[in-house]
């Protein structure tokens, strides 16, 4: 399938104008601080400077799929013509999806779906919703120039210009972009665009991709994470001490490309209704409220500890050894108290005590980078944050605010130490502890 | 727009509308809802095993999980029994015959029964607890010589908080079931036992040997029964009982249900003890 193909910027946007007839282009549009995926013109993106549309968005892509609010069934009734108290009801479910071009979000924003994919399309259930939205949409990836301090993705098993996800990933070289069409759906949306051949930029795209990578800071030590974050459950002290300046505001979950929890709500009535599926968060109290005024997870520190477990340890014992992370640090950089996965996580698996077998002791973690002091705050878009949650601190202009690309690509190979990719199961998904083999059915 | 085309079969948010054929009021806060879906196809099409639940809707106002508390072989209705509780069990309890609701059943797994074969059952129903003991009793009733002693323990809090009084007198005379019934405290013209749940079950003294042990209610309950059970020599893989937890979903996806990294709405709401002693204590 792979072939690479050249646009010049103009070329591009070119392109990306012509395929808006037709289809939903969203890509990335600043709007204040916040950087997010909105449907464009042709006559936007005809005009567009390449670089505002490749702005690093504060916000998932996620919505490409799920939006925030979506109408699942609509209900409608007519009164019975001798006894007006019956009704004949009838519903319909709006199951809609527009061709759609997903463009300039980042490898890891890619990668996301493939873990959404898991609940919502490989299970029991299949989500009509956001499977045709999916069907319908073809993502455009572009590889990250460099990494930013949050970014984590050679944690999780990804890279900067990992392909997962994406049905075309392109690199800026000199002079422009170079397009490689990863999968048949890449390819029909290149189809006559007259983009001229780049086989010859091959070594070019490969040393963007290392520079790329070398600029990473490098990933600790984390084999057996999924054992030992679980084997944490019953530290509470631990919980309680890494969440005690959260405050549930939720927006670590809003702004993840892979967070998948939803409610669902009905409005209006029988005569004329609907049933409502919104985004929701596990870090709110509510969440696991039951009306008996028990819940399972009252305290901060239980819900933090769900929703690290669920993405390193739920989430892998149910998929394969598979992150439900994939290290974009949208929550590290959006949450108005600074808490950090990366921390929580090393940390967890640090002080795990559980013993691995039929393994050499794990060596000591590499050291994680501090992120930087002038830490750029980007808040949350689209987020109903409480006023008392909201970040004190005005938010500063920050999207393309990319640390300069590091020169060396030959530093790559230290950098990244090759996890596994998404599709085949992380070596740090070991299969040998106790308790993961109890609990396979 | 293009075509729905994700290879699925059935959209699993979109409910059967249904008839409410039958009301009963079961207790001061207890109904049973008998209902049908209208669309003949569905209906004739649609089995479920004893133990899994459906999503009953009243429009306009939500959705909320109760098991199916008749057995398989009842081919006329489903039957849900509600307590109120807030907004959607509140709405429900306001519903009449005649009146259209939606169902989205059967989700979950349900009591392993085919293993049960040949061994001794012992129900423990406490409260509404009672309604899932319903569905898998009444089956195992209906096929009684594949098992071996059947034998069910049911308790509320006073005689008027005791559900299925129109089934009580049946299972009292069953000849293929011993049935005890025990209140929380004292009452009038009460003729059967009095004590809580976990202390009638040590003076009944039920065997280990070659026993199952079923026992569905209130969270307090399961506590002090699955102790008792235990100091009777009952080892945890025999133990089978069902989890509550808010659910939006039913489907594994919403994210809401987990306990650790089981969905209670699709890997669940049945497990043994011994597997919830696999599961992290989040309860
Ligand atoms: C597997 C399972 C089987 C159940 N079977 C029965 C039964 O047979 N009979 C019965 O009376 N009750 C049963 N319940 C409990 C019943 O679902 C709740 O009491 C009911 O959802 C409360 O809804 P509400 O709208 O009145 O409350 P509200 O407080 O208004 O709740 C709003 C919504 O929260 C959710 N919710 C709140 N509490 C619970 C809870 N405990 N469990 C699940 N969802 C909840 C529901 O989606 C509900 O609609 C069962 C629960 C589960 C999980
Ligand atoms: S948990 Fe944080 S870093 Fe991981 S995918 Fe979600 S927002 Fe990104
Ligand atoms: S963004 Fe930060 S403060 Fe808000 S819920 Fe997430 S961790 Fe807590
Ligand atoms: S109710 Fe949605 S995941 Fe269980």
């Amino acid at each position: 399938m792979s072939s690479l193909l050249f646009a010049t910027p103009k070329e591009l946007t070119g392109w990306l104008a012509g395929l808006a007839s037709g289809h939903r282009v969203l890509a990335p549009r600043q709007e204040g601080p916040s950087v997010v995926f909105r449907p464009r013109t042709a006559e936007e993106l005809a005009s567009a400077d390449i670089d505002a549309l490749l702005r690093r968005a504060t916000a998932s892509p996620k919505q490409a799929m799920l939006p925030q609010c979506e109408t699942l069934v609509t209900f409608k009734s007519v009164k019975d013509a001798e006894d007006p108290s019956k009704l004949t009801t009838t519903l319909e479910a709006p199951i809609e999806a527009e061709p759609t071009v997903l463009f300039g979000g980042r490898p890891c924003d890619a990668r996301g779906f493939v873990v959404l994919d898991r609940p919502y399309l490989e299970g029991k259930f299949k989500d009509p919703y956001y499977g045709a939205r999916r069907e319908a949409t073809t993502i455009v990836t572009q590889a990250c120039p460099s990494a930013f301090y949050s970014c984590f993705c050679n944690w999780v098993g990804g890279t900067p210009s990992d392909r997962e996800g994406s049905d075309i990933l392109f690199t800026a070289v000199e002079g422009g972009f170079v397009l490689e069409v990863v999968t048949e759906k890449g390819q029909a949306l290149v189809e006559g665009a007259g983009f001229a051949d780049a086989s010859d930029k091959a070594a070019e795209v490969e040393a963007a991709h290392a520079a790329a990578a070398a600029s990473l800071n490098p990933a600790p030590e984390l084999s057996h994470v999924m054992e030992k974050v679980a084997s944490r459950f019953t530290d509470t002290a631990f919980w309680d001490k890494e969440t005690v300046k959260c405050l549930s505001c939720g927006a670590c979950t809003y702004l993840c490309p892979t967070c998948q929890c939803f409610t669902i709500t009905d409005e209006g009535s029988q005569l004329d209704g609907r049933r409502l599926r919104s985004w929701d968060s596990c870090m709110t109290p509510l969440f696991t409220m039951e009306t008996s005024g028990h819940n399972p997870r009252p305290s901060k520190a239980d819900r933090m500890r769900n929703r690290v477990s669920h993405k390193f340890s739920f989430y892998p014992e149910r998929y394969n050894g598979f992150f439900s992370c994939v290290g974009c640090g949208r929550c590290v950089v959006s949450c108005p108290v600074s808490l950090d996965i990366r921390h929580m996580v090393q940390a967890a698996v640090e002080g795990a005590t559980i013993e691995i077998k039929d393994e050499a002791p794990a060596k000591a973690p590499a050291a994680v980078a501090e992120a930087p002091e002038a830490k750029v705050r980007e808040a949350a878009p689209e987020v109903k944050v409480p006023a008392e949650a909201a970040a004190p601190e005005p938010a500063v202009e920050a999207a393309p605010a990319e640390p300069a690309e590091a020169a060396a690509p030959a530093a790559a190979e230290k950098a990244a130490p090759a996890p596994k990719a998404q599709k085949s199961a992380p070596k740090t998904a070991p299969k040998s502890s106790t308790r993961s083999k109890a609990k396979k059915r | 727009m293009s075509e729905h085309d994700c290879g699925c079969s059935k959209n699993p948010y979109l409910p059967e509308v249904a008839t409410v054929l039958e009301v009963i009021t079961e207790s001061p806060t207890i109904k049973s809802f008998r209902v049908r879906f209208d669309n003949e196809e569905a209906w004739n099409s649609f089995t479920f095993q004893p133990g899994q639940v459906g999503q009953l809707s009243v429009f306009g106002v939500g959705e909320s999980t109760f098991v199916i508390n008749t057995p398989p072989s009842c081919k006329d209705y489903i039957q849900f029994s509600v307590m109120r509780a807030g907004e959607v069990t509140t709405a429900i309890h306001k519903l009449q015959p005649g009146d259209k609701v939606g169902v989205r059943a059967p989700l979950g797994n349900y009591f392993p029964y085919e293993q049960w074969k040949g061994k001794n059952i012992v129900f423990v129903g406490g409260g509404i607890g009672m309604a899932p003991i319903r569905t898998i009793m009444l089956h195992v009733m209906e096929h009684a010589s594949e098992y071996g002693r059947l034998s069910l323990l049911y308790g509320a809090r006073s005689p008027e908080d005791m559900a299925y009084k129109a089934d009580l007198p049946g299972w009292l005379e069953s000849d293929v079931l011993h049935t005890t019934l025990t209140i929380d405290r004292e009452a009038p013209n009460w003729p059967h036992r009095v004590g809580m749940i976990p202390n009638v079950l040590k003076e009944l003294a039920p065997s280990p040997d070659n026993t199952i042990a079923v026992l569905c209610g209130p969270p307090i309950m399961i506590k002090f029964t699955l102790a008792a059970f235990r100091e009777m020599g009952f080892k945890d893989e025999n133990i089978i009982t069902t989890l509550e937890r808010r659910m939006k979903c039913g489907i594994g996806i919403c994210g809401r249900c987990n306990l650790g990294g089981k969905y209670v709405c699709l890997d669940g709401p049945v497990f043994s003890q011994a597997q919830l002693n696999e599961l992290p204590p989040e309860m």
